[in-house]
């Protein structure tokens, strides 16, 4: 038997993939805006492997604006699906029937699945089945896909319904007997006249359709059928006939009948409940607060600091623990810790720590010992020694963990362990412990905060808080120039830039949207987190306003450059119309949110083993061999390959302040994937002083710049707005449609990235009193070209009705 | 009167549609068509776009746009 395929189609937010991921059993991304699905995508139904589902991007109409709608609408009319299932809102049935009507003119057979029934119930609605099935010619069944209620139920009935339909003699598709009438006599006579003039020039079953099409003149569709000149006259005059007897035009007259027939249908299926009606729904309420006239802005501000404290207060703490415990040494079980002789296990530790300093000192013959803080690299605690505290401490053993609870060895300890007991040399110890281990266990410390902001993220996602932020930043987003819309990717862009790019699509003018995805990768996304996490530890003392600063100037690049760029010929122009549903509120479900941050965090994970493992792994042997390939030690790491090709590279560095060998590895390796920084950073520091891989950093900066601080700010602030990783840049070239817009993109981040941290550098250090120089004074030139591409006089743009994509 | 003179909870019927191409047919295509009762249901915080509701869910459009629609 061969393959049946079934399309689902919808209304966008209607809940399509929550649909498709239970049938399929795949993990689709879905949230509570419109727009979330910018592709198709296949999957085979549960136990079925002759059925294969497809999950279509949310359509409003059959009469495409944007990207997607257009992906939607070819498979629908060219890729002839064996059968639809229709998923509508039950909660906004009147407009989701809108596009019911007009795919059952496709002559498809269709099983119309009305969705979030038990919301419906909920509110005390009642909606007739029966009476919408014959008025539209297909199947109707109630689902609940969110609960997981009915689904099955309804594709399994689509695939009987595909099974018994009748193929079309010619093409060999299925199709259905009868499809609906909904228009006036008038129209469907003229309609009736068209459909006899195309036979033989369009596919059998879908006649109405294309006559529709032609009657509304869509030029899409008339462009690539083959009708004539002269038919086409003939034709146009039945339109026009009809235009003057009903005093419109014939798209207007199209979609006002389509939409009298459902209204007519609604009085008689849908029985509201009537005292629901004028009561405030909590949506409403929510949406008082959140979209306040004073309130607003305030609250998008506060939601984004949130964050960010969310990322470094609680999550500074389990970041410590993952480092230091679960990757590192080992972790006490909370609540089975106790004391031994009067010390806890942090004092006892403390106290081996001056001890062992102590030796350390008296037998280098000093008179004083200290101990660095591991963090700040300062002197924590400076004391006096003698003999006797010499002996003393010759004799304090190391504490053993196991003695203060139950302990959990960590997994660096663990394979520490491994290694010696497998008696390796001392390179594979180093390849091991430092070079792989020591970049992925980085990388994967940073997990904790990751999920904190995938969590935030994923909630801001499912409760319908998206559509809002673009409807209240639409006049902000219209000032540089681009539509409220064009806020939904940014905020996807803090969780990972790829799903931004694309997201983009969704905005229906071409030049927006290559606008749009030029500048939404600037908002750090959860790897630059890494990079945020790590300095804001090792250099600004995990100051809270490190990470909102982060984003605030992300948002700032995005606003100065949307100003800048608009001004420039290639986007000049008035912005896209903003049409936009705003999605009701739901309170997000648990297994949702926790789904979402799931996905996300999975694919972080996996990205350490399959990306950051090897590249750790070649990074440490391009830095421990020399070009013939002989093994260096770690004191003459200055003879190696890396050393030698970072060096090159350096140069271009140096004015941002950190132009070593180690900063030009780290920052170009880590467009492989952002938070290869971090790794390679650890990596690259193998040669530094310090007792741990932070303070080992710390050095590396500290040997680069005389401000280290600065270098770092400098480090930070250019590996965030600098082009984002390999595969978002793959992603961008993509969706920008050529190869020329893909480098004007890419170069645009790079100046911009460049331009800020060599601003930051040369400027801190002149605010410093270091002095002016050649690069203060280029610093102060870019600075200048930047402030007069964002304030110079723009060409007031004149346009009155903007065309949107397709229209030619 | 023009859609974008409403005041906020009021409510209208659409008696024309201006303006042409895919913006206006996109505006009907969301469910604003001739006959279709519509409320204004707030503006947002810098003055635009607004929030409209129209057969039974929330819309929102600028400004630019609800001045091409005629209500009475």
């Amino acid at each position: 038997m061969a393959n049946i395929k079934i399309a689902l189609a919808g209304n966008p937010n209607s809940g399509k993939t929550t649909l498709f991921n239970a049938l399929t059993g795949s993990d689709q991304y879905v949230g509570n805006w419109p727009g979330v699905t910018v592709e198709k995508k296949d999957g085979v139904l549960k136990g079925r492997k002759d059925v294969v589902i497809q999950d279509l991007p949310g359509i409003y109409s059959l009469s495409p604006y944007s990207l997607e709608e257009k992906v939607s609408r070819k498979f629908l009319v060219e890729e002839n699906p064996d059968a639809i299932l229709n998923i509508v809102d039950g909660t906004n049935i009147e407009r989701n029937l809108y596009l019911s009507t007009q795919l059952a003119e496709l002559g498809i057979p269709m099983v119309m699945a009305v969705n979030m029934m038990d919301v419906v119930k909920r509110n005390g609605d009642k909606i007739d089945f029966g009476k919408i099935a014959k008025a539209l010619r297909c199947e109707v069944v109630g689902i609940s896909a969110l609960k997981n209620e009915g689904g099955l139920e309804a594709a399994e009935k689509t695939v009987d319904m595909a099974r018994s339909a009748e193929h079309d003699a010619e093409s060999g598709n299925r199709k259905v007997a009868e499809v609906p009438h909904v228009f006036s006599g008038s129209v469907e006579h003229a309609i009736a006249h068209i459909e006899e003039s195309i036979q033989g020039k369009v596919p059998k079953r879908a006649i109405r359709w294309y006559a529709i099409k032609i009657f509304e003149r869509d030029r899409d569709v008339i462009k690539d059928l083959d009708i004539g000149v002269g038919l086409m006259k003939h034709l146009e005059e039945h339109i026009r006939d009809c235009e003057k007897e009903l005093d419109d035009d014939a798209e207007s007259i199209i979609t006002n009948q389509r939409y009298d027939f459902i209204k007519s249908l609604m009085d008689k299926s849908l029985t509201k409940n009537e005292k629901r009606r004028n009561k405030a729904t909590l949506s409403d309420r929510i949406d008082k607060v959140v979209t306040n006239r004073w309130l607003a802005i305030p609250i998008f501000v506060l939601a984004i600091s949130l964050m960010g404290w969310l990322a470094v207060v609680p999550g500074g703490d389990v970041t410590d623990w993952a480092n230091d415990g679960f990757l590192g040494d080992g972790w006490h079980i909370p609540f089975t810790t106790h004391e031994v002789d009067g010390n806890d296990w942090e004092t006892a530790q403390a106290d081996f720590a001056k001890a062992e300093a102590t030796v350390a000192a008296w037998e280098a013959g000093e008179k004083k010992a200290s101990i660095e803080d591991e963090e700040t690299g300062e002197i924590a605690e400076e004391w006096d020694i003698d003999e006797a505290a010499y002996n003393a401490a010759k004799k304090a053993k190391e504490p053993d963990p196991r003695q203060f609870g139950v302990w959990v060895p960590g997994i660096g300890a663990m394979i520490g362990a491994g290694l010696e007991k497998l008696g390796v040399s001392e390179t594979v110890s180093s390849l091991v412990k430092d070079g792989a281990w020591g970049g992925v266990s980085t990388v994967l410390g940073f997990v904790p905060v990751i999920v904190l902001v995938f969590l935030f993220l994923a909630f801001l996602e499912d409760c319908g808080y998206m559509a809002r932020v673009a409807f209240v930043m639409d006049r902000i987003c219209r000032k540089f120039g681009l539509s409220g819309k064009s806020f939904i990717p940014m905020i996807v862009g803090m969780g990972c830039g790829v799903p931004a790019v694309m997201a983009a699509r969704t905005i229906e003018n071409k030049r927006d949207q290559r606008m749009t995805i030029i500048l939404s990768t600037f908002i750090p996304c959860g790897a630059k987190l890494a990079i945020i996490t790590m300095f804001s530890v090792l250099f600004f003392r995990s100051q809270w306003w490190v990470f909102p600063l982060m984003y605030f100037i992300g948002i700032a690049i995005i606003v100065f450059g949307g100003i800048a760029l608009k001004k420039s010929k290639a986007f000049a122009g008035e912005p896209a119309p903003f049409v936009m549903e705003l999605p009701a509120y739901h309170m997000p479900t648990l297994s949702g949110v926790w789904r979402h941050t799931w996905i996300r965090t999975k694919g972080y994970i996996l990205k350490a083993g399959l990306i950051i493992f090897p590249a750790c792994v070649f990074l440490w042997f391009v830095m421990h061999f020399n070009w013939s390939l002989t093994l260096l030690s770690d004191e003459q790491l200055d003879q190696s390959i890396l050393h030698d090709v970072g060096s090159w590279l350096a140069w271009l560095l140096k004015p941002l302040g950190f132009g070593s060998w180690q900063g030009a590895a780290a920052a170009v390796s880590a467009e492989i994937a952002k938070e290869q920084a971090t790794a390679t950073l650890k990596i690259v520091s193998i040669g530094m002083e310090g007792a741990t891989g932070g303070a080992r950093v710390q050095n590396l900066f500290a040997s680069m710049s005389d401000f280290p601080k600065l270098a770092a700010l400098s480090f930070m602030v250019f590996n965030l707005f600098i082009p984002p990783c390999m595969v978002a840049i793959a992603v961008t070239f993509r969706e920008m449609g050529s190869k020329a817009w893909g480098w004007i993109a890419v170069g645009f981040q790079l100046f911009v990235g460049y331009a800020i941290a060599m601003s930051i550098y040369q400027l801190g250090m002149l605010a410093m009193g270091c002095g002016f120089g050649f690069w203060t004074a280029a610093a102060i030139i870019v600075d200048l070209f930047c402030l007069w591409a964002v304030f110079r006089p723009g060409k007031k743009f004149k346009v009155v009705s903007c065309k949107l994509k397709g229209e030619s | 009167m023009t859609l974008n003179e409403l005041k906020i909870g009021e409510t209208a019927k659409v008696v024309r549609l201006n303006g042409e191409g895919a913006v206006k047919r996109r505006i009907m295509d969301m469910g604003l068509t001739k006959g279709t009762e519509v409320t204004v249901r707030k503006v947002a915080p810098l003055g635009d776009p607004i929030e409209l509701t129209v057969r039974g869910y929330e819309l929102s459009i600028r400004k630019d746009e609800a001045a091409k629609v005629e209500v009475g």
